[in-house]
């Protein structure tokens, strides 16, 4: 009965969904209040239906009822509950439905809380966020049912991946899609500021709070997924430049481009085509990257076969959606007006700067993901594009950006001077010196060329994050003046500040951490029996036993380790090789022991004739950091939210354009 | 998501007769001479195992990138270069096994693409630095603004101002 | 209209975003899982391969001159073989084509097993428990199946299993078209 119930709730929202696509846009059109007030009307029906219907798949994947042939296909009544539930999206059908729960949550929330948004802006942008809602549930519907039931019902399901039986990649998903699909929004009020004509500071006030929140969900949810590679596939490995993690990078690189370019709109009233078109393309990579994983055309071999009708309806949606956005662009982009005139040297120049690497970068990853389809087409040859070529074009593109990344927010808008702005940052400049020199003279012994490359990485790490702090001492004076101004300051400063700070920060830290993987990470393999002991990078890592354990839905070979420094203990470190005789695979499960400066890591492999058992041992010093990193850089995000400013639908703009006008409208409920 | 769609593959693996991982580089396959060893590894970076999604045979447990890396070890053994051992493997499976794709004729603009986005992009942002920095005010103050200037130009019918 | 920069940045866009959508529409009908051999039209790799248990002869590259033949590369531990064994059965009871048969990467015995349990196709079989004739002939998987011609040249490799459609649809041409070269 539920999976009906679920089945009737999603065929609603599409007829709902369809309605939403257009009612508000006649609306708009007509001045007619009544069809724009539907918008936000049919976008919570809309909304509350696809909860129904998710609810009603949770229900079946928490009661495994195998008669509806997802279930049977990916679960099992042996596993953890929670690995029930985040069954629902661990499969292309239950993923999908994911992925218009939260699309419909965006768009509920852009009806409860836009309050304050221009009838016609708030009408046209539900629209067009309902075009999307239509095209995939009709996906869902014709190519992709969830609810497919089977005839006869197996007694038992096939369980799920083990690989996937994990508490990081169990959320990973939710927050990926938050991303993905919350630059919806942006593209959204894209199509929607196109179809008025009109773009202006308001309207990237009200944008970016949107695409912040977006890219913040998206960060996290890379890191999480970099993260649990790191501590599943077992060598320690954290970005591979594949397909499908590049299909993540690509809307995370334009979704920071957009999120900076925004601000020039929103400040300074410049770059407003530029940025409607990022609007576009963020999310229109978004439906690349799902074109990507679902359509099957860049697995390599032996991959798993898909559906070719899934691939051909998505390009559908893509060209619909982004040809359809770009026709609109093209046709108003002449009415797109930018006012404020910039100097080259200015804020507004150094996020320009920031947009055009920012946009190389995602056309490299672009590019290098892509190429080898290109070949296969025109030349029938085969050819892999990975980590090498990625490392060689990648990072010449970035270093560059951070370089700017910290000098950008020294300058002031309209128009600026650099070298007053490097004499600001004097003090991390000395500091990075002495960073790249220590570096340097410690690291010289393994060679010049690996010296300055780990010095140019810590260099940089330094000067993001003394950069930002530097910024943030000059915006309270710090040492300038006297120190009530300064403590007054730092009560003021709003929060989107701090944001900048605390983000800025983070990517210093990440920076630091992927220099320590490249340039001082050691590792050792060798076959241990219990009671042996091996040496790397000053620890002791003995062997003390390898037992036989049983987890809930598996059985591990689980060894443990005694670590210790100079005879002094330090951990026990736990790695078990499970293996899941549901599907009859082998995971492994590292034994990881960090002090957030640098990580320990161990794996065992599978005993050899003469008994011994391979160990691998790895030192990875401010590794951590990697993630720990990624993370600030969201919480920057998060902080920035926070802003009153930038609270949705706070028409703040309105009082600094005209400031004899009283704040308009009530403050949303928050 | 992402890396889960990919594991899925893991399924269709076993279907086409892949078996369980064993693992990466074991003590028994590794050189008793470090710097050898150490070539091996990098030799191994560079090789992407044909039946992963993406790995090289160094990072892989499957089988037949563990059969590789031996052969990357006897290769070497027998006094082969880095690049002759590159070239034994690239002669069976062809330029796919490559991480680093070969600079060759189909290979030119994923080699040249980033400089010419580079290029592409500075040109944009030097047109748009430019566009950007005339002050719109000041135009209104100027004598004649420009569009001013190309109807007095067709009205003298002289060629278009270039643009 | 002139091609300024304004018009450029006007319809590059949308012309961009065009030739991508036919990229991604023609990437579309292709196979990624098709690998293209690097042994096609080059002699096979010269071998001698022990047989899988003491009695017989083993299989070498001089047991395939001369002829139209194939050569099936297959082990007791893939599934893909077990869905491709009864149409390989069909095809010696048919004498359809010579069919020669390379156990690779097995445990010793396991082969012989498997083919005694399954009934055996093959003219000759011989063993490849290290995969190194594997290598040399480019094989990532198992089952796959080279089409050799009588000049000792490899003209086709098949990966995955062969079913009833697959032989019709590829092999029978393939096979009556190198038979008729001279």
């Amino acid at each position: 009965m539920a999976p009906e119930i679920g089945h009737y709730a999603l065929i609603l929202a599409l007829a709902i969904s369809l309605t939403q696509a257009v009612v508000p846009i006649l609306g708009a059109r007509r001045g007619n209040r009544e069809l724009m007030a539907y918008g936000g009307r049919a976008a919570l029906g809309q909304c509350a239906c696809i909860v129904l219907s998710f609810a009603a798949l949770t229900y079946a994947f928490i009661t495994s009822d195998f008669s509806v042939e997802i279930v049977a296909a990916n679960s099992h009544t042996a596993k953890p509950l929670v690995y029930k539930i985040s069954g629902v999206w661990a499969n292309h059908e239950g993923s999908m439905l994911l992925w218009v729960l939260i699309l419909s949550i965006f768009g509920a929330a852009l009806a409860l809380f836009g309050a304050n948004l221009p009838d016609t802006l708030k009408a046209n942008a539900l629209a067009v966020q309902g075009m999307i809602s239509l095209g995939f549930l009709a996906f869902i519907e014709f190519t992709s049912n969830p609810f497919n039931r089977l005839d006869n019902p197996p007694l038992d399901g096939n369980g799920l991946n083990p690989i996937l039986q994990d508490p990081g990649l169990a959320i990973h998903p939710p927050f990926l899609y938050l991303g993905y699909v919350g630059f919806s929004m942006a593209f959204s009020f894209s199509v929607a500021a196109l179809i008025e004509g009109k773009v202006d500071a308001a309207w990237a006030r009200w944008v970016r709070p949107w695409v912040l929140a977006a890219w913040c969900f998206l960060t996290i949810g890379i890191t999480l997924g970099s993260a649990w590679a790191y501590y599943t596939l077992g060598w320690g490995g954290w970005w591979f430049w594949d397909p499908v993690e590049n299909a993540s990078f690509m809307p995370w690189l334009a979704g920071t481009a957009l999120l900076h370019s925004a601000l020039v709109v929103e400040r300074r009233n410049a770059l407003v085509s530029w940025t409607v078109l990022l609007g576009i393309l963020t999310f229109s990579l978004s439906l690349v990257g799902t074109f990507l994983v679902r359509s099957g055309v860049l697995t390599s071999v032996h991959a798993f076969a898909t559906d070719p009708a899934r691939g051909v309806f998505i390009l559908g949606l893509l060209i619909a959606a982004t040809g359809g956005a770009l026709t609109l662009y093209t046709i108003r982009m002449p009415t797109l007006k930018s006012g404020s005139p910039f100097a080259p040297v200015s804020r507004e120049g150094a996020l320009t700067l920031n947009n055009m690497l920012l946009l190389i970068a995602c056309g490299t990853v672009f590019l290098g993901t892509f190429y080898p389809l290109l070949v296969d087409l025109l030349t029938r040859d085969k050819i892999s594009v990975g980590p090498p070529y990625f490392n060689l074009t990648f990072v010449p593109i970035m270093v560059p950006l951070l370089i700017a990344m910290a000098i950008g927010p020294m300058l002031k808008w309209k128009r600026s001077e650099l070298p007053q702005a490097l004499e600001r940052l004097r003090i991390p400049a000395i500091a990075v010196a002495a960073v790249v020199a220590i570096t340097i003279a410690l690291g010289i012994g393994r060679g010049f060329f690996s010296a300055v490359g780990s010095a140019i990485g810590m260099g940089l790490a330094v000067w993001l994050v003394g950069g930002s702090l530097a910024v943030l001492a000059y915006r309270v004076r710090l040492g300038l003046g006297p120190y009530e101004t300064t403590l007054n300051l730092v009560r003021t400063t709003p929060l989107a500040f701090y944001g900048l700070v605390i983000a800025h920060s983070g990517m210093g830290i990440t920076v630091a951490g992927i220099t320590g993987m490249t340039s001082w990470a050691t590792e050792t393999v060798q076959s241990l029996r219990p009671g042996e002991q091996l040496q790397l990078s000053g620890y002791d890592v003995k062997l003390r036993t390898v037992e036989l354990v049983a987890g809930p839905n598996y059985e591990a070979q689980q060894g443990t380790f005694d670590v210790s420094v100079r005879g002094r203990p330090v951990t026990t470190l736990v790695t078990q090789r499970r293996f899941y005789p549901i599907r009859e695979q082998l995971t492994t499960s590292a034994g990881i022991h960090t002090n957030l400066i640098s990580n320990i890591y161990v794996t065992l492999a599978e005993q050899d004739a003469k008994g011994a058992w391979p160990v691998r041992f790895y030192f990875h010093p401010f590794v951590p950091w990697i993630w720990l990193g990624a993370l600030t850089m969201a919480l920057g995000g998060f902080v920035s939210l926070a802003d009153r400013r930038l609270r949705v639908g706070l028409p703040q703009s309105a009082r600094r354009l005209a400031p004899t006008v009283a704040v308009g409208g009530p403050v949303p409920a928050e | 998501m992402i890396r889960a769609i990919l594991s899925f593959a893991g399924l269709a693996l076993l279907m086409l007769g892949a078996s369980v991982p064993a693992a990466a580089v074991t003590p028994d396959e590794m050189l008793k001479d470090p710097a050898l060893e150490a070539r091996a590894r990098d030799v191994s970076r560079l090789l992407r195992c044909v039946v992963c999604q993406n790995q090289s045979i160094d990072d892989s447990n499957a089988p037949l990138a563990q059969d590789l890396r031996i052969l990357v070890r006897e290769r070497l053994t027998a006094g082969d270069t880095n690049d002759q051992t590159i070239n034994f493997i690239v002669a069976r499976y062809g330029n796919f096994v490559l991480l680093k794709p070969p600079m060759q004729l189909n290979t030119v603009l994923l080699w040249f693409g980033p400089a010419l986005l580079f290029a592409l992009a500075s040109f944009g942002l030097h047109r748009t630095l430019k566009a950007q920095a005339q002050p719109t005010d000041k135009v209104a103050a100027a004598p004649l603004s420009a569009d001013e200037e190309k109807r007095l130009a067709k009205l003298l019918g002289d060629a278009p101002v270039k643009n | 209209m002139s091609l300024s920069t304004a018009n450029l940045t006007r319809f590059a866009p949308l012309l961009g975003f065009a030739a991508i959508a036919a990229g991604l529409g023609f990437a579309l009908t292709n196979d990624p899982r098709k690998m293209p051999s690097m042994l096609i039209d080059r002699p096979a790799p010269k071998f001698a391969l022990p047989p899988l248990d003491a009695g017989s002869s083993g299989l070498a590259s001089e047991d395939l001159n001369g002829k139209v033949a194939l050569l099936n590369v297959f082990a007791s531990w893939c599934g893909g073989c077990r869905v491709e064994h009864p149409t390989l059965v069909q095809i010696a009871k048919d004498g359809a084509v010579p069919l020669y048969g390379i156990n690779w990467k097995d445990k010793p015995g396991d082969g012989l097993k498997w083919l005694r349990a399954h009934a055996n196709p093959y003219l000759k079989v011989g063993d490849d428990p290290s995969g190194r004739l594997g290598i040399d002939m480019g094989v990532t998987g198992v089952p796959e199946t080279f089409v050799i011609d009588r000049t000792g040249r490899i003209r086709y490799r098949h990966a995955g299993p062969i079913t009833p459609d697959v032989w019709q649809e590829t092999f029978e041409p393939l096979l009556a078209s190198l038979r008729s070269e001279r």
